[in-house]
């Protein structure tokens, strides 16, 4: 048994399957930083630090004659969403039942995800630098009409080629951006969906918790997202009525490029 | 430029399947090298010429070896049966057979989840459709 302490759940087999199940169809769709950015690992729960290849001075050296360096690393962050299940609902799960009430794992896997995005896309203060404040680029605002976007996205897509950043790119749209783009139709029909994608010459993707809209380079090797424990759902507790556990993973995020995209601003 | 290491259209699948088509590509490659090696120094007489063909035969070992660790790694079902049958004295077929009834049909805890490390095993998703 493994830090998650799975197996002292009052689950079965059959019931942590549809647990299972149920949390990556939740979560695939709102992962969006991850159809974006560069994966590494998982390197396991015992993984603490990214290296960085970069050193600090240091103010004295144990000994005369000597000079030393400390090394410098990207230390792994963990996020966790707790949530509880009803016991009785799991009971009927494994009597065949096939509505089973999850909302509370299905909350917990939005959550996440859109913290996961959140931390790729506009940081998370103390821990990582995400990409929209890293882009040394301006970031100019969409606006509240989606017949504005094919300008914008060209004209990042063009801010990107002058910096040398060589395509395909992605986009990565919050809700309300990534809504308005899929019901619009330009004149004539088009859907501005597949214009955007014309543009890019890659994907658009869902990704909650993106403020506006980010425009990445997906050449590679730019933005690395690197996974300790890739998500996983572990045991806390139980009582007579509930199971208490929880959705959680560690990662760290770098971005090597900080000119490889340009944020959008709602 | 070929794409045969697909049976299903490429923009269909997701990226850790095309990453593993690919490894299993690779894998079929090393092993048939492994054989036409194996052939050529069956025939072969110049010991210099041997002795570059079988320098060149270790390496495709190297390469098979490692395709093949990378797919078990991604594969947590193979490679339990793979570990019930590589590296074991004894019979082959019976071992093949024990392990694939422990693998598949004692079948692995839910409780220890579809993958090693207990996670849910999403990784990366780039490639993915939406």
């Amino acid at each position: 048994m493994n830090h998650l302490l799975r197996s002292n759940a009052p689950i079965s087999d059959a019931g942590w399957e549809l647990l299972d199940r149920e949390a990556r169809e939740r979560l695939a769709p709102a992962l969006g930083a991850r159809k974006l950015v560069d994966f590494s690992g998982p390197h396991g729960w015992d993984h603490s630090a990214t290296n960085l290849g970069r050193t600090s001075p240091l103010a004295s050296a144990p000994g005369d004659g000597v000079s030393g360096l400390q090394r410098r690393v990207l230390a792994l962050v963990e996020l966790r969403a707790d949530f509880e299940l009803s016991r009785a609902e799991l009971r009927d799960a494994d009597r065949g039942a096939d509505d089973t009430n999850l909302e509370g794992l299905d909350d917990a896997a939005h959550r996440i995800a859109v913290a996961e995005n959140i931390a790729v896309f506009h940081g998370w203060q103390g821990a990582i630098t995400g990409i929209g404040e890293a882009s040394p680029h301006k970031q100019v605002r969409l606006g509240a009409a989606t017949d504005g976007y094919p300008r914008h996205v060209a004209g990042a897509v063009e801010r990107l080629l002058c910096n040398g950043i060589t395509g395909p790119y992605g986009l990565a749209l919050g809700r309300e951006q990534y809504r308005g783009v899929v019901e619009t139709a330009e004149h004539g029909g088009y859907p501005l969906l597949d214009h955007l994608r014309k543009i890019l010459e890659g994907p658009i993707v869902w990704a909650p918790g993106v403020n506006g809209a980010v425009v990445v380079s997906l050449r590679g090797g730019d933005f690395v997202f690197e996974s300790g424990q890739d998500l996983s759902i572990g045991y806390e507790s139980h009582d007579g009525e509930l199971v208490r556990l929880y959705l959680e993973e560690s990662f760290s995020f770098h971005v090597a490029t900080p000119e490889a995209a340009v944020a959008l601003k709602p | 430029m070929g794409f045969d290491q697909y049976h299903e259209p490429p923009g269909e699948l997701p990226a850790a399947t095309r990453t593993f088509a690919r490894l299993c590509a690779s894998l079929t490659e090393e092993a048939e090298a492994i054989g036409w090696y194996e052939q050529r120094i069956a025939i072969e007489t110049d010991p210099e010429a041997l002795a570059v063909m079988r320098d060149a035969q270790g390496e495709e070992f190297k390469h098979f070896s490692m395709d093949l660790e990378f797919l078990l790694r991604r594969t947590p079902p193979w490679r339990e049966v793979a570990q019930g049958i590589l590296f074991q004295p004894g019979d082959i077929v019976e071992h093949g057979e024990e392990a694939e009834a422990e693998a598949f049909e004692g079948g692995a805890s839910g409780a220890s989840g579809a993958y090693e490390d207990g996670s849910l095993g999403i990784g990366g998703l780039r490639g993915a459709s939406r």
